[in-house]
């Protein structure tokens, strides 16, 4: 699942992508298609080379290797004022000195867009990003919610053939960070513009991506939809990088349950049919407010992981700690790691 | 209780320092306005007098057009040369970078008279006339640091991701100098002028060894105050020196919200 879908055409095509700083391989061998309108998600935890791959892929950074296209042009050793790619800094980077109006007319008074016409496209953006009246205020002015939402018009009023967004969400506050999460995502559905986004947030990456490429070291290690990686996992990095993940060995194959698979038996329930069940003592008992997780010690010696939802009494926890249990998953819902690696 | 005593002795203390010394300057400003000639306590009487007198005195206005002159001409050297400093020191890294921003610094800590007495004995060996040019050559020695003190704090405090902003939005190197980096330093390279101006105009200890048969101002001064002649003149002088120095500065140090517009180095 390297390339896109045959059937839509490519937005961006990175192949075999190399970049090193001395003797740091940030970006190690990397191929990548992306279609045109899609949500596409670098995923990976902190120093696995997503920024900079996305500086690679707006020009910020030449490759020591490889090629990158964008719409079909051979891009690699244009510079950055020269592709069609805008970016949505994590700092914001809003010129300081400049209106937020300014601010999002700069792209296209650069490229000498007639002022009828830039006026009319500012608006437009100020509206998408539901700031119509701020338009006269300075950046130092806004909150880093509307801070962000300037940054992201200011990049979108351009129309870019690939929009790249470097943790846009980071600096914000949980509840201002989901609130983004869904917006963004209506945003891009509604100009239809190619979005390269970069996370380390497994759950933001889940939320909004059409697919999503999980970094490691350098490396892609599964490119896919979020189902896909969530469920399917190829590598045992993946499968523990995104959600929790249960790793077991049973007959030599390895192979991972996810917690909300797992069904905790009452005491004396008989095995439902079909299902593989195990017995071990609940360890710990996590309350997590949706749902309560059971850490479960099995008597071949490993720790799994289960999960409930808080539908039962609250007293619930005190009845496992301590406890004998059995568990009980379908072999339909384990998954069997890539034996690659 | 004593907490207060305490507090109360500091404040004393404060103000003690501060009248001692303010307390001349403002007496200068009232003798330039005296009507007597004899500088006599208390004064008696407010005139005009020895302002006219002063601003008719061919050697007086001829002493000002030249440190008028001498300082804008440090100025401009300063300004290109220590904003040029400036950034080649932020951008690039290069074998003896520290060494060439210690120089830089240095006539800053260094006392006037070594720069002087090194000057005078460069240019006597070299053969080079003292003139206004060497004067000007002396006074840039130490005008270059103020520019590029301030250009370089503020390119150290200027976020490094707006120059990508703007070529990510489509400007090419002039573009993004003219749209982002002049604007984001014009503050900082006004108030450095400003400074490099006042510096330039009040100087009289490396303007002694570098200049020849001229006479800036506070060189006119200083001879007055020797011989003991024409003090009432001289109070009119040093009054108009305080305030051409002193308005830069403060303009200077608005511009730099405060802090900024430092004479010493920029810290790291
Ligand atoms: N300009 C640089 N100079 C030296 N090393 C760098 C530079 N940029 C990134 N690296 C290194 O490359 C690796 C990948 O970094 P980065 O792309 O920033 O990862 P991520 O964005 O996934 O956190 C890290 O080990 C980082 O230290
Ligand atoms: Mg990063």
């Amino acid at each position: 699942m390297i390339d896109g879908d045959p059937a839509k055409k490519a937005a961006l095509k990175v192949l075999g992508v190399r970049k090193s700083y001395g003797p740091v391989v940030a970006v190690a061998g990397i191929d990548l298609v992306v279609d045109e309108g899609e949500f596409f998600t670098l995923l990976g935890p902190s120093g696995s080379g997503k920024t900079t791959l996305l500086r690679l892929i707006a020009g910020f950074e030449r490759p020591d290797a490889g090629r990158i296209e964008l719409g079909g042009r051979d891009v690699t050793s244009v510079p950055p004022y020269l592709r069609d790619t805008n970016t949505v800094f994590q700092d914001y980077a809003l010129f300081p000195h400049m209106s937020v109006a300014e601010n999002i007319a700069y792209g296209l008074r650069v490229k000498h867009v007639s002022r009828q016409e830039r006026e009319k496209r500012v608006q437009r953006a100020l509206e998408m990003v539901r700031l119509t009246n701020l338009g006269g205020r300075r950046p130092n002015q806004l909150s880093g919610g509307q801070r962000q939402r300037v940054a992201l018009a200011r990049a979108v009023v351009n129309e870019p053939e690939v929009l790249l967004l470097d943790e846009p969400l980071g600096a914000l506050d949980l509840k201002l960070r989901q609130e983004m999460q869904i917006e963004l995502k209506q945003i891009q559905k509604e100009v239809g513009i190619t979005f390269v986004y970069v996370t380390h947030d497994q759950e933001e990456a889940l939320t909004m991506s059409d697919r999503v490429a999980v970094m490691a070291n350098g490396q892609i290690e599964q490119v896919g939809s979020p189902v896909e990686v969530y469920e399917r996992p190829a590598t045992e990095f993946v499968a523990g990088f995104i959600g929790i993940s249960n790793v077991l060995v049973r007959d030599g194959v390895r192979f991972v349950v996810r917690p909300e698979k797992i069904r905790m038996l009452s005491e004396g329930e008989p095995a439902p049919p079909g299902m593989v069940v195990e017995s071990g003592e609940v360890e710990e008992v996590i309350y997590v407010g949706m749902s309560t997780r059971y850490v479960v010690r099995l008597e071949r010696g490993e720790h799994l992981v289960a999960v409930r939802q808080n539908m039962d009494a609250l007293g619930d926890a005190e009845r496992f700690e301590g406890r004998p249990v059995r568990l009980a998953w379908t072999a339909d819902h384990t998954f069997v790691l890539d034996k690659r690696r | 209780m004593s907490e207060t005593l305490t507090r109360f002795a500091l404040r004393a203390w404060v103000a003690l320092v501060l009248l001692f010394l303010f307390i001349p300057i403002v007496v200068i400003f009232l003798y330039a306005f005296n009507s007597s000639k004899i500088e006599a306590w208390p004064i008696e009487g407010f005139s005009m007098r020895w302002i006219n007198v002063t601003l008719s005195d061919a050697e007086v206005v001829s002493a000002i057009r030249l440190s008028v002159e001498v300082a804008l001409v440090t100025t401009l050297l300063a300004l290109i040369l220590g904003s040029c400093a400036a950034f080649a020191i932020h951008r690039t890294t290069f074998f003896g970078r520290d060494a060439i921003n210690f120089l830089l610094v240095l006539p800053l800590a260094l006392p006037g008279i070594i720069t002087g007495v090194a000057l005078h004995a460069f240019f006597d060996y070299s053969g080079i006339l003292l003139s206004v040019a060497t004067i000007v050559v002396g006074h840039t020695t130490f005008c270059i640091v103020v520019v590029y003190n301030n250009v370089l704090a503020r390119l150290r405090r200027t976020q490094g991701s707006l120059i990508e902003a703007a070529m990510d939005l489509g400007a090419n190197g002039f573009q993004t100098f003219k749209d982002i980096t002049l604007p984001l330093l014009s503050t900082a390279i006004i108030a450095g002028a400003m400074l490099a101006f006042a510096l330039s105009f009040d100087e009289i200890i490396v303007t002694t060894f570098t200049a020849g048969a001229q006479n800036t101002l506070p060189i006119w001064i200083f001879a007055q105050i020797r011989n003991g002649q024409r003090l009432p003149e001289v109070n009119v002088v040093v009054s108009l020196v305080i305030l051409v120095t002193i308005i830069p500065v403060l303009i200077a140090a608005r511009l730099t919200g405060g802090g900024g517009a430092s004479r010493v180095p920029a810290a790291k």
